[in-house]
């Protein structure tokens, strides 16, 4: 079966001979525009005046565009329509299109954008949490509550008590290909878009909008992205409705794409949080309430930041059976750009908070910060689900089997927790049946040999002075499904062709992740043929309709199983004519090794294929697929909003200079939960790129904005994303071998965003490196730049 | 002005090239040869990285920020031309795909392309040679593996070609490569000073790593440009027993090999200076004379104690580096004169050069020390400090060095030093780094060189798991 396989992604060979296609390599009409925005160069304002003559008067300027000029709607919001295309009069952050040129060339618009010359009545933007906080300026009336049992109480009656608070900076996406569209005007009303997008439908939705024609006047066709990371959900929203207007209007075909400082200035990022948090431990390091109060930047525009809000709370508990919990979310609207999905969609933000209470905890206890997890683990799935068999996975140890040998970690006498009433439920109420991580963790301490390693990196940190080492550990519980629940759905679209080949489509979009190759995998693996037998196409609005963003990790499990539907579809309908045509029973033919066989008679596909097309048998089918069990109240902030859990385990050793706070990455170990992985090589690729990725956020990515909202980190010579040699020196990387215990699309999980939290691991270490320097909690805040691992050093120094 | 260069082993004959049209807009608008792609458009990220072979061998250089008249009389080699004529997979090709190298597939021509100069060079040292390539996806981890793979396979024929044409007579200077106007491209220093002194407005283009912004974000129009690339006699580096000399257009690279032995922590340094791709086009003329203030190469100059020697038309004159740097943004040169060599005294090595960025490689430095101190018996004779990054100008530490000469070479010497530095340096807040931050690294250089003279370990790349 094709499935399971370590295939290359499918496009490989397109991307190292630089033949993959994107955006901005389409060849483009004769005549074809290009275009480009003028920007806000203040944070907030209206604008009194606006003279764009020495615009229009540029070398190859066509046309200029502003709120005034656009026929139909103006809105390239995701979510509730407060997001002009263009300034309708007032500006809300540094960047914020005001106009668009419409020019021959992409630098004669980028040259003619500069010289608009705009009035403003300048006003005093918000900021910071603290402005924000001041002028009660936020989304949504207050803040949102989720709660299980009384934290407060429980805290306050608990042995041990930890409190602090910690920035949590943002992340710029830093996809390599930047924001691109292409629109190419169609016979009578008609709109062709070519979009960089994880989500071709709303793309398909804004445009119709724009252009004020029904949505099957649109299509949508997105053959890859040069990365998305959740940068491509909704900001390529401007670009393609800019495209499409400018178009309409011109009657040509009009390109736009970023320069790398634009899309910088214009798009939103992840969100930055400041986290404050209280919780009680008793004197076995079992946690017996903990309080959390997030404070989210959301920038001007709600765009997604309420489900992102939501996603952070509902990641508060990660790993850890929570007694009693509280998480206060405020989401704080400032005069900057508007933060957006990026993966792990709040998730990350989230679980950085408890794995630093854990963290401080464990320093305030005393106890190893590995052991105390454990304790407060879930409880394992066997444990829970006693109708299910108490499973192991091939290769991995079982904790329970011998509670006396802790392998290379000492556990001492590891003290029993009582099951808290409301059992081994998350803040939310959703029941936690599938937890892995006793045997990952388990497995991944002894592979990574961690006991002797943190006794090394305590003998390196008595007899070094300059150079101190750290070590930490960190898991990852991910809950996978959009909480926006009719969002879990899709749908496929698969011929089959005389000769036995195959066309296949489906809502998910490329962006690098290997979506593509994995479902066409499964394809491949239904009709039990060879994987170059199936071809697969572009996503296209016209093919597959209304789907969701190719976000949230969701990509192999809806658009496997909606291909997987549309396969079966065909596969039964062949079958039911051959077994009709041999007098046999169709359960009885057989779909492998690129044959089809009835009893005796053994046809190739493209034989069936033929037959079948011969006995007038539809060979063309849809497939859909929606997500069954959930079900989300996100006012209540109770359900089951997860189908299941994606588990992840990482150890990474840093080393520090005490010096100036330089810091490297020396090793990290990683065994993470893919289920019965469907592509081996492409779910490691989106692990190892997904700790470094995460490590780069809590590391060395730093947004810098001025005093008057301007972003000064617009470009990678200011903004630093993990460099090659930035990656751990030893990098060991391992899936653990298990099945989905709910049934996924061949037991797989989803490997998208988990991983990406892996790097939580990295920052902790950096705290454990400096805590090496004194006897008080580093409590670091993030990016921990060298610059704050340096700050970290002298608070622990007493010098300031 | 009319060039010729060879691409993909074809020669190309261009009349009338607009001088600051980059390579990369050329080959994506003019030649639909989109394999090579924008990532950044100011030489930061490598997407755009193609091959470019002259007679110094094969080099990665961005061609984002690479103009036309650069090339004249070499051979560029695109990510379409990686491959075979008839389509066979180069070795490293081949490798990124079996090895998983590529996801989003963006920046992977620009990492093929690094990666095939790297293999033509015969370099294993991939951190270093990639260091200008960023991808957000696969983590480099793959990449590398790939790039080890390749090692084992032979440089194809396709690509040793280029290398041929090199010696054509294209480089002797025989084929047409200069105009009747500006922008010119002169072939040697004389011709240079000459060109300089009638055209005194014009703008000199030696690697256009720094001038290539200007046209790429700046959007500027530069007009007339001469460009520097054909002035061999500017390339020459002269090491005899009393000095160190470096022409104006050697290239950081051949910079960093040059000192390897002689000053290796400067080596190092340079090893960490932007990347491969621009080492290979920036100068130690073009550094200088742009007087940023987080160069990092004049500290270090500084520190050896160089004189900058500079020409304007058959004059020249020659004054100690740091007194070239009178004021941010203002330097003493006059118009038509330019930077003809920098030289420093053969001595001793008791250089350090302290790089300290957000990232260890491919980053501007917040602050660059370094330091030269002479001790002898137990004493500091000589003391020269210089910094980037803590002043409008490269600088010395003169009140440092003061507090240092003549005085006992202890820890408790250092100490009382320390204080100097704030009567040297009040350096500002910026995104790189706060002032109290830069102010109080740079007297943690001054320890860690008395520290690692004292034999302690101090530097976090050379500790492992």
């Amino acid at each position: 079966m094709s499935v399971t396989k370590p295939l290359p992604h499918d496009a490989a060979p397109l991307h190292v001979s630089g033949s993959a296609r994107y955006v901005d390599d389409i060849p483009t009409p004769k005549g074809s525009l290009h275009l480009a925005f003028g920007l806000s160069p203040i944070a907030k304002g209206k604008i009194s005046g606006m003279d764009l003559s020495a615009v229009e008067a540029a070398d190859g300027v066509v046309m200029v565009m502003t709120a005034d000029d656009l026929p139909f709607a103006n809105d390239v919001s995701p979510s509730i329509h407060d997001e002009p295309l263009l300034s309708d009069g007032t500006v809300h952050y540094v960047g914020q299109p005001v106009f668009l040129v419409v020019a021959t060339s992409h630098l004669a618009a980028r040259k003619a954008a500069r010289l608009g010359k705009i009035d403003f009545a300048e006003e005093t933007p918000i900021l910071t949490i603290e402005d924000a906080l001041a002028a009660d300026s936020r989304f949504e009336d207050g803040p949102r509550i989720y709660a299980k049992g009384d934290a407060d109480a429980a805290i306050a009656g608990a042995a041990h008590v930890i409190e602090g608070s910690f920035e949590l900076g943002g992340q710029e996406h830093f996809y390599l290909e930047g924001q691109a569209a292409l629109a190419v005007p169609n016979e009578g009303a008609d709109m062709l878009v070519h979009s960089s997008t994880q989500h071709p439908t709303e793309i398909q939705h804004k445009v119709a909008d724009a252009l004020g024609v029904p949505m099957h006047a649109v299509r949508v066709e997105t053959r890859r992205m040069g990365g998305g990371f959740g940068g491509k959900e909704s900001q390529g929203n401007a670009l393609a409705v800019a495209c499409a207007v400018a178009a309409r209007a011109t009657g040509k075909a009009c390109k736009m794409r970023y320069d790398r400082d634009d899309d910088m200035i214009i798009t939103g990022k992840r969100h930055a949080f400041r986290i404050s948090y209280k919780a009680g431990f008793d004197e076995n390091g079992h946690i017996q309430g903990v309080s959390f109060l997030h404070h989210a930047i959301c920038g001007w525009a709600q765009d997604l930041s309420l489900p992102v809000a939501d996603r952070a709370m509902l990641h508060s508990d990660n790993a850890y059976l929570l007694p009693n919990a509280r998480i206060e979310s405020h989401r704080l609207k400032t005069n900057t750009q508007s933060a957006t999905a990026y993966r792990g969609f709040g998730g990350p933000q989230g679980m950085v908070g408890i794995e630093r209470v854990m963290d401080h905890a464990a320093h305030a206890l005393g106890l190893d910060p590995v052991e105390l997890r454990r304790r407060n683990y879930y409880e394992p799935a066997h444990k829970v689900a006693e109708d299910e068999p108490a499973d192991k996975p091939l290769g991995h140890p079982d904790p329970h089997e011998d509670l006396t040998s802790r392998g290379a970690v000492e556990m001492g006498d590891a003290p029993v927790r009582p099951l808290p009433a409301g059992g081994n439920t998350t803040p939310y109420g959703m029941e936690v049946s599938d937890f892995e991580l006793h045997g990952m963790t388990e497995a991944l301490l002894k592979s990574s040999d961690y006991a002797a390693r943190k006794a090394a990196i305590e003998k390196w940190n008595a007899e070094n002075s300059v150079i101190k080492k750290g070590i930490a550990f960190s898991p990852v519980k991910f809950g996978i499904s959009f909480t926006l629940t009719h969002l879990n759905q899709a749908g496929a679209l698969v011929h089959v062709y005389q000769d036995g080949s195959v066309h296949l489509n489906h809502g998910g979009t490329e962006m690098g992740q290997g979506l593509f190759q994995k479902v066409a995998q499964v394809a491949a693996s239904r009709f039990g043929i060879p994987l170059d037998m199936v071809k697969i196409t572009a996503t296209d609005t016209a093919k597959v309709p209304n789907t969701s963003a190719t976000a949230a990790s969701s990509g192999s499990d809806l658009n496997g199983m909606a291909v997987k539907a549309a396969c079966d579809t065909i596969r039964d309908r062949i079958a039911d004519y051959l077994a009709e045509r041999h007098q046999a029973d169709p359960s009885t033919i057989t779909f492998t090794d690129g044959h089809v066989s009835v009893g005796e008679e053994r046809y190739t596909f493209a034989e069936a294929a033929a037959l079948a097309y011969q006995g007038r048998i539809s060979l063309s089918a849809t497939g859909f697929y929606k997500t069954p069990k959930i079900e989300w109240d996100r006012i209540a902030g109770r359900g089951r909003p997860f189908f299941y859990f994606a588990y992840g385990a990482s150890i990474t050793e840093v080393a520090v200079d005490t010096l100036t706070g330089e810091n490297r990455i020396l090793r990290t170990d990683i065994l993470h939960d893919a289920g019965a992985s469907l592509n081996p090589a492409l779910d490691i690729g989106q692990v190892e790129g997904g700790y470094v990725q995460g490590a780069g956020w809590l590391t060395t990515e730093e947004l810098v904005w001025d005093g008057k909202g301007n972003l000064r980190t617009h470009a990678p010579s200011t903004y630093k994303i993990p460099a090659c040699s930035d990656r751990p020196d030893i990098f060991n990387v391992a899936l653990w071998d298990s099945e989905n215990r709910e049934d996924t699309i061949y037991r797989s999980k989803a490997v998208g965003e988990p991983p990406f939290m892996l790097g939580i691991s990295a920052w902790l270490a950096l705290s454990n490196a400096v805590a090496a320097c004194g006897d008080s909690y580093p409590a670091l805040d993030a990016p921990a730049t060298a610059e704050q691992v340096w700050h970290g050093i002298q608070r622990m120094k007493g010098d300031i | 002005m009319d060039i010729t260069f060879l691409l993909n082993g074809e020669t190309v004959e261009l009349s009338d090239v607009d001088p600051t049209a980059t390579l990369l807009d050329w080959l994506r608008d003019d030649r639909s040869l989109t394999g090579t792609k924008e990532g950044c458009n100011e030489g930061d990220c490598g997407a755009c990285t193609v091959m470019v072979t002259d007679e110094d061998g094969a080099k990665a250089l961005n061609s984002c920020i690479l103009f036309l008249p650069q090339l004249h009389g070499k051979a560029v080699r695109t990510v379409e031309g990686a491959s075979s004529p008839n389509g066979d997979a180069h070795p490293v090709q081949q490798a990124m795909v079996d090895l998983h190298g590529s996801q989003c597939g963006f920046c992977t021509p620009g990492f093929v392309m690094s990666m095939v100069a790297s293999h033509a060079n015969g370099t294993t040292d991939h951190d270093t040679q990639l260091a200008g390539n960023l991808c957000r996806c696969t983590g480099y981890a793959p990449i590398i593996r790939a790039a080890e793979a390749a090692e084992q396979h032979p440089v194809p024929e396709w690509i040793t070609g280029d290398q041929t044409f090199s010696c054509s007579k294209i480089l002797r200077g025989e084929a047409a490569g200069r105009g009747a106007e500006p922008p010119y491209l002169p072939n040697s220093a004389d011709e240079l000073a000459e060109l300089y002194a009638q055209y005194p407005d014009a703008t000199l283009v030696a690697g256009a790593t720094d001038v290539g912004l200007w046209v790429t974000k700046q959007l500027r129009n530069l007009d007339p440009v001469i460009f520097l690339s054909r002035c061999e006699d500017l390339k020459q580096i002269t090491i005899t027993d009393e000095e160190i000399r470096f022409g104006a257009m050697v290239d950081m690279n051949r910079m960093g090999a040059a000192l390897s032995d002689l000053h290796p922590s400067y080596a190092e340094m340079i090893r960490r200076y932007a990347s491969v791709q621009v080492r290979h086009a920036a100068t130690v003329g073009g550094n200088i004379a742009n007087g940023s203030p987080i160069g990092d190469n004049p500290p270090a100059l500084i520190a050896l104690g160089a004189t900058l020697h500079l020409r304007k038309g058959d004059e020249r004159r020659s004054m100690p580096l740091e007194d070239f740097f009178i004021d941010y943004g203002k330097q003493d040169r006059a118009p038509g004169e330019f930077v003809e060599s920098v030289s420093f005294p053969r001595q001793a090595d008791r250089l350090k050069a302290y790089k300290l960025s957000k990232r260890f490689d491919q980053d501007i430095s917040a602050v660059c020390g370094c330091f030269n101190i002479t001790v002898s018996e137990g004493t500091v004779t000589q003391a020269r400090i210089a910094f980037g990054g803590m002043a409008g100008t490269p600088k010395r530490a003169t009140h440092v060095e003061a507090a240092l000469i003549g005085k006992q070479w202890t820890a408790a010497t250092i100490q009382a030093a320390l204080p100097a530095f704030a009567d040297d340096y009040q350096p500002l807040t910026d995104m790189r780094a706060s002032a109290t931050y830069r102010l109080e690294t740079a007297k943690a250089m001054l320890e860690r060189y008395f520290l690692e003279d004292q034999g302690e370990v101090t530097n976090v790349l050379e500790v492992s798991a």
